[in-house]
């Protein structure tokens, strides 16, 4: 690989100066700008509104964004595997309504935009009592206490009414009218730049940490515990900052929740949320800083859309993940930075014509998955709910075995094929490694 | 004492269940190092099929078609999925697990749909067994102690008595050294994944009529055997069924237990009323918080006794 | 008379009813090299896992600088002046050269379990660890990343790494092994050069190695020592022939 990256023909790469803060970040600042751009390309200018539903859909893809950020600052950073993060999340969450209730009351002052930070502080706090215990265990225990917290405080957050308010949770409002700014908070696309703002920080704070001792050593504790120890550091401790810190930013995104939905339900603290979090940030990649961003974009896309649709957009996310386990661990962000010393070398345009071949025998073989699926689904759930399956002004009668069969012809005859594709888009990539190397030797 | 009695037999017929789902647990975890998350998944599918098979031919069919049907499907999961992620490492094996469980649960409902479907207990067995102080029990509760008596025995004579069962006994504390004399590991490896979920998928059978047979079992039943394994110890299938007795007891123990902590205090002078800090939790009575008990266990003894009862390795 | 810098005292370990090590008492004088060799199976890895905390002692005392370190964990005993490389060679594979070298440099340096110090403005660290990549000659590898240098360099890497810290005792163990004649030689001027004023103790299986660079022999038969003292005395011993130099053929 190293000869790849030394390859003759390659474009020369700035290490120092503007140019090279430019290129490092500059993606960040112009999806900085796109964020901020974006409600307003679907604003109803007839009706002088936003689209509540893309403000929402935003909304969503921040706060997930630095949850996914925060989770991945344990499983890709630090190399430990937890199911209950969503326990930091939503606590944070609840402290941000008690917060927000508590200001309202009048208890005590704190302006509108720093509400998030209660949140984070919730998280902080709770991430280092549970984090003291949890990150003395090695490898699978600690995945399984932090299932077994995430289940207790779930089970908590049912039962108890004067922190959790039960099942029904806890209520609040968020406009308390201390903003710095001077904004009611009552309109969605305010909360939305407070929530875009918020994120630029915990990115920006999130990929500074990993640039300091701790996150370097973090990373070392994840790639040789045993070299970590004997250059001097303790795994554990290491771990419990890393950990813990985790947590405030998971506690930040709880905080912003609780500012957008201004309800918070035992479901932020619940498995499903934790598995979330999993979800995004895998498929999104966890070797790439980014990735836990594209991940979270991803599938906050497919939830807003895909769910409108059809009810079983949770099975595809599944066998989503699945696929990428088995056959791309890299996740999103991996099979991207895969290309980047082919497109250096100038050689990725030869990429395009096995890509295409893949193309059409992968989007059949998708189309007979789904038509699969949804007839399953509509057989049993629709049926219930007493919806037809319905396909372009086509009505589809899931009781008919020919549906069923245009379906397995379609999965199984574009599987077939893409597997053949498979191979040979695997030898032509091969093939041009190869070509690269040696041409880097020459 | 007709209390204690009572829920001394129930507390058994329970912890028993959650022995057959356990020990698959425990064999393929301290073997293969995998903590495999589908587990519970296909205790939940064993119930389905045995739901479906009941409704068409019968139970006692069911009986057995459904544990073979969950041991094919085991096969199939070690040998193309497992073997294939192993190489990616132990984190890489229990994200797939997980994503199995998360796709069968989805695939479940979409099959059966997201309410429970109605698995009964077949008719033969639908009687009185014998009263116990004027409470009734019910066969199929004896029938059920009666399957995971003759289960447990069967593997206790396999594992000790069978080639195969001291190969399996020694992978189970020292799988590389097996592999190193020579011993066929894959084939080694498969059989216990297989055999693990076709206990899950019996104890589907039978479980699934016991409780209530829906989508979300899996999700409720499997957090639970994890702190079963864990608290036993890897490598103890001694250790695993004390864990689940143990178990077993507790939650039952405590649905009819009506006292709180704050009885406790009361008892030694120290009165809590709702108005005092903490009071919502020294008031619940442990019937509500039977929810929690099996994960402040699971967190004692990972905090006190990381090995479990009798494990013979770290987790 | 020099201080011992360690001191094993009638050590003695096993593995469940295994004895490996059996009875044990050496002392390492402070800025000697000292050579441990034996045959396969001898236990002078355990040997090594027992001073540098990684494996518990059954019985016995170990001593750093008059300081009992049995029990101690591994990086507490690391923080007390002792560090040590591995058989198989332990680095950080995906990090670069130079981050693998300035993570050996940050807990010596103060650094601790900062998350408010930026790395790449610490002047002070990262000359030091460019010096450090100068000093094993990796300089020129600066920015690849770990994995992907050839053996020999990761061995000396491991080298780099385990000096960064300053330790005043280091272990390695069998630096040279796998290496060419002409990889060999360079890696003993490094550690000639690099281990100048530490004391130095060192597993090797080379004897020219050993004859080179050490001042003391130590031989370790079955968990025991039957031997130790200068080399050209090891040499000559018969009971060391006999039990793993062997005899010249005439």
């Amino acid at each position: 690989m190293s000869e790849i990256l030394a390859h003759p023909g390659a474009r020369p790469v700035p290490t120092t100066g503007a140019a090279a803060f430019a290129r490092r970040h500059g993606p960040w600042f112009l999806a900085l700008a796109v964020a901020l751009a974006l409600p307003w390309l679907f604003y109803d200018w007839s009706r002088a509104r936003h689209s509540g539903f893309v403000v929402a859909m935003l909304s969503q893809m921040s706060m997930m964004a630095i949850f996914a950020l925060s989770y991945n600052m344990q499983m890709g950073q630090a190399g430990l595997l937890s199911f209950g993060h969503a326990v930091f999340f939503g606590l944070g969450g609840y402290c941000t309504a008690h917060a927000l209730n508590a200001v309202k009351g009048g208890s005590f002052w704190l302006p509108t935009e720093l509400v998030p930070l209660v949140g984070g502080v919730g998280g902080l706090v709770f991430a280092i009592v549970f984090g003291y215990v949890a990150t003395k265990q090695r490898a699978t225990a600690f995945a399984m206490i932090t299932l077994g917290i995430g289940e207790l405080v779930t089970a908590c957050a049912l039962m108890f009414h004067t922190f959790f308010g039960g099942e029904g949770g806890v209520s609040t409002n968020r406009m308390i009218g201390t903003s710095l700014l001077g904004w009611s908070y009552g309109p969605s696309i305010q909360v939305y730049y407070l929530i875009v703002a918020w994120t630029a920080i915990a990115v920006a704070l999130m990929m500074l940490l990993t640039r300091t001792p701790l996150g370097r050593m973090a990373n070392a504790c994840r790639d040789n515990f045993e070299r970590a120890q004997f250059v001097g550091y303790d795994p554990s401790i290491v771990r419990f900052f890393q950990f813990a810190l985790s947590g405030f930013f998971a506690g930040i995104a709880g905080g912003l929740y609780t500012l957008t939905y201004e309800i918070v339900t035992f479901d932020t603290v619940a498995g499903a949320m934790s598995a979330n979090a999993l979800l995004m940030t895998y498929i999104g990649g966890v070797g790439a800083f980014a990735g836990p961003v594209l991940g979270a974009v991803l599938i906050v896309l497919l939830q807003s859309w895909v769910s409108l649709l059809s009810n079983s957009w949770l099975v595809y996310v599944g066998v989503l993940f699945i696929v990428m386990v088995t056959f791309a661990p890299g996740g999103i962000a991996g099979i991207l930075l895969m290309h980047e010393p082919l497109w250096r070398a100038g050689r990725l345009g030869r990429l395009a014509v096995p890509y295409a071949r893949l193309l059409a025998p992968g989007v059949i073989a998708v189309a007979g998955f789904v038509l699969l699926v949804e007839l399953c689904s509509f057989l049993t759930i629709g049926a219930a709910q007493g919806k037809a399956f319905k396909l372009s002004g086509l009505t589809i009668d899931p009781q008919h075995p020919g549906a069923w069969l245009i379906g397995a012809l379609l999965l199984g005859a574009g599987g077939l094929v893409l597997w053949r594709e498979g191979r040979r888009f695997r030898a032509a990539w091969e093939a041009l490694v190869e070509e690269i190397k040696a041409g880097a030797r020459a | 004492m007709e209390l204690l009695l009572v829920s001394l037999l129930n507390g058994l017929v329970y912890g028993m269940l959650l022995f057959m789902l356990a020990s698959g647990l425990t064999l393929i975890f301290s073997m293969m190092g995998v903590l495999n998350f589908a587990h519970a998944s296909i205790y939940m599918l064993g119930a389905y099929f045995a739901y479906d098979v009941s409704r068409h031919i019968g139970f006692w069919p069911a009986l057995v078609v459904a544990p073979v049907l969950c041991g094919g499907l085991g096969a199939l999961i070690e040998m193309y999925g497992l073997r294939r992620v192993h190489r990616n490492g132990h984190i890489a094996e229990l994200l797939f697990t997980f994503g199995l469980a998360f796709i069968i649960e989805k695939a479940v409902q979409m099959i059966w749909g997201l309410l429970p479907v109605p698995y009964r207990v077949p008719a033969a067995l639908d009687h009185t067994l014998f009263h116990v102080y004027g409470t009734n029990f019910p066969a199929y509760r004896g029938f059920m102690l009666l399957v995971s008596a003759l289960m447990f025995l069967a593997i206790w004579l396999m594992l000790t008595r069978t080639r195969m069962g001291l190969v399996i006994q020694a992978a189970l504390t020292h799988p590389e050294m097996v592999g190193a004399l020579g011993h066929n590991v894959p084939r080694v490896f498969t059989t216990v994944f297989a055999g693990g979920c076709a206990l899950a998928g019996l104890a589907g059978v039978i479980g699934g009529n016991y409780l209530v047979t829906e989508p979300s079992m899996a999700f409720t039943m499997g957090p639970i055997v994890f702190v079963v394994v864990v608290f036993g110890g890897l490598g103890s299938l001694a250790g695993c069924f004390i864990a689940s007795l143990i178990m077993g007891f507790v939650q039952t123990f405590a649905v009819v237990l009506e006292y709180s902590l704050a009885d406790a205090l009361a008892a030694i002078g120290i009165k809590v009323s709702d108005a005092t800090a903490l009071g919502e939790v020294l008031t619940i009575p442990l019937p509500r918080i039977g929810a929690l008990l099996p994960f402040v266990m699971l967190i004692l003894i990972l905090l006190f006794r990381p090995r479990g009862l009798m494990g013979t390795r770290d987790t | 008379m020099s201080e011992a810098a360690i001191r094993l005292s009638d050590v003695h370990k096993s593995f469940g009813p295994t004895p490996i090590i059996m009875g044990v008492s050496l002392d390492i004088t402070r800025g000697e090299r000292h050579a441990i060799i034996g045959p396969n199976g001898a236990g002078k890895t355990t040997l090594f896992n027992l001073i540098s905390g990684r494996l518990p002692l059954s019985r016995g005392r170990i001593e750093l600088d008059g300081q009992a370190i049995d029990g101690l964990p591994a990086h507490r005993i690391n923080r007390l002046g002792l560090s040590r490389s591995f058989q198989i060679t332990s680095i950080f594979p995906r990090m670069t050269v130079f981050e693998n070298v300035r993570c050996g440099l940050l807990w010596s340096m103060g650094y601790r379990y900062s998350f408010w110090h930026l790395l790449g403005r610490e002047s002070r660290l990262n000359a030091a660890a460019e010096q450090l990549l100068a000093d094993v000659n990796l300089e020129s590898r600066r920015d690849l990343p770990a994995g992907l240098l050839s053996y020999a360099e990761q061995r000396a890497l491991e080298i780099g790494i385990t000096i960064a810290g300053g330790a005043r005792t280091v272990l390695l163990d069998e630096p040279t092994a796998g290496m060419s004649r002409s990889e060999a030689n360079h890696a003993v001027a490094l550690i000639r050069r690099v281990t100048e004023g530490k004391t130095l103790v060192m597993v090797e299986h080379d004897m020219s190695v050993v004859f080179d660079l050490a001042d003391v022999v130590t031989v370790l038969v079955y968990g025991q020592v039957i031997a130790s003292g200068p080399p050209a005395e090891i040499r000559a011993s018969r009971a060391v022939q006999d039990a793993y130099l062997g005899t010249a053929a005439h």
